[in-house]
């Protein structure tokens, strides 16, 4: 069962809706409840640092989501600030994330980027694989659809799964264990974005 | 690498998908959650709907039809029409919708776009300026509201600026005057605001053909080429039929426009 948590933010119903139609069992969560046959979480999510953290920190699901995810070590896959949140702290915000994988958010530097990579970045991009991950299996050149000014840096390199491009390179698919991340929005990403979902209910 | 995006852009007026000539005259085009899932099937970039009755007729914005269109979409979503608040721009976002676009209430309150920035991010605020040609001699770009119907002393480049220091992520530029036209994009407004601001912009208003998307990319590089007629009408006769380039058009879109363009 692919357990979607609601905490007030991201295309929850899309992703639902996927799920359906590939026919794989699928559940949306708004509390402690619904989290009892979860066998993979996703955390989407649209919005800012702060604002999203309040919101699952007010969700009444924040300590139970720490103990499946950290004790019985249930697969999760942030998507966008989702991913964002995995992380220790961010840029863009001053309240503490999650902190389920070592790393920090930070804005892209403008002073580096040219005129040609305005903020936010925007649009379909390429998602290049550097480590071999079944997340990514069955994806031909696979582009994605982005949208953010800030992007999540791993401390540990290996972490790093798959980059893009975009003016710098930056992770777009972080994988600790059985926690990832992805910083573009597979919900909104047509073919890619479905086989993307598919391969997570199937790891 | 990063790609331009190629935007249809959808109205809605009671409910119902409509597209008009320099924004009167609305012709009946089909329902709104059946066009998107034939924009699902040809993969579209990204989809634009606007509410066109919602700021006229000062009503909230339609949760439901916005909470279903994002669920039934499988590409990214920008939601305009009737937005007033930044507790309106929160609760769409919490449907589902990547972006929000706010037109008239931005002009009457431009500190508007840096609540809703606050709470959602400026990834998601898209600043929308429909704009008409202005005045004799010397005319002006300038910005209208209430679908056209009323006359601000605002210029359009000023507008764009002020819209990106509040922070706004991206403008999207809508031509009055080339609205269901056919006669191409106005390249002289969109160099004036290019020149003025560095986020994402979208163009909207003219586009006939897929030479026309060609040439706004051949001109602009990254920009979103945005079209209402093209993708609904087909033949001088306005014949309902809802299109949207081929991937191997869309690879031709960007050879002819010089784009060094990966077919994904």
């Amino acid at each position: 069962m692919v357990t979607i948590i609601n905490y007030g933010l991201g295309n929850i119903q899309a992703f639902y809706h996927i799920y359906t139609q590939l026919n794989l069992p699928v559940k949306i969560a708004s509390s402690v409840h619904d989290l009892s046959e979860a066998k993979k979480i996703i955390l989407p999510g649209v919005g800012s640092f702060d604002w999203a953290m309040n919101k699952l920190n007010n969700s009444g699901m924040r300590y139970t989501l720490d103990q499946l995810v950290l004790e019985k070590e249930i697969p999760v896959l942030g998507v966008c600030i989702g991913m964002q949140m995995l992380a220790k702290s961010s840029e863009e915000g001053e309240l503490p994330g999650l902190n389920w994988i070592d790393g920090v958010v930070k804005r892209f530097d403008e002073q580096s980027l040219s005129s040609k990579n305005p903020l936010p970045h925007m649009g379909w991009n390429s998602v290049n694989p550097v480590i071999n991950h079944s997340l990514l299996t069955k994806l031909q050149d696979p582009q994605f659809y982005f949208l953010h000014s800030y992007y999540f840096l791993p401390s540990v390199i290996q972490q790093k799964v798959a980059s893009t491009h975009y003016g710098v390179e930056f992770t777009s698919v972080v994988v600790r264990d059985h926690i990832m991340g992805v910083q573009f929005h597979p919900e909104k990403s047509h073919r890619w974005g479905i086989q993307l979902l598919k391969n997570f209910a199937e790891l | 690498m990063l790609h331009p995006r190629i935007i249809p852009c959808l109205l809605i007026h009671q409910g119902e998908l409509v597209k008009t000539r320099r924004f009167s005259e609305p012709q009946y085009v089909g329902d709104p959650l059946n066009a998107v899932r034939i924009f699902n099937e040809k993969e579209v970039d990204e989809l634009i709907v606007v509410d066109i009755d919602a700021s006229v007729t000062g009503r909230e914005p339609d949760f439901k039809l916005i909470s279903n269109l994002a669920a039934e979409c499988r590409m990214p979503l920008c939601y305009g029409g009737g937005v007033k608040s930044p507790e309106q721009v929160e609760k769409i976002v919490g449907l589902g919708v990547e972006k929000v676009a706010i037109g008239h209430a931005a002009i009457s309150n431009p500190q508007l776009i840096k609540d809703a920035a606050q709470r959602v991010g400026t990834q998601s605020i898209v600043v929308v300026m429909d704009i008409k040609k202005i005045g004799f001699p010397f005319s002006k770009y300038t910005v209208l509201t209430q679908n056209g119907r009323k006359v601000t002393n605002l210029s359009a480049v000023t507008f764009a600026k002020q819209s990106q220091d509040l922070g706004a992520g991206e403008i999207l530029i809508n031509s009055i005057d080339r609205d269901g036209t056919l006669a191409g994009y106005d390249f002289e407004l969109v160099d004036q605001i290019r020149q003025a601001i560095s986020i994402p912009m979208t163009v909207l208003g003219g586009a006939k053909d897929h030479g026309d998307i060609s040439s706004l990319i051949s001109r602009y590089g990254i920009i979103g080429a945005a079209a209402g007629s093209m993708f609904v009408f087909k033949g001088k006769y306005r014949a309902v039929l809802i299109q949207y380039p081929t991937r191997k058009e869309k690879e031709d879109i960007m050879i002819k426009a010089n784009f060094n363009y990966l077919p994904g």
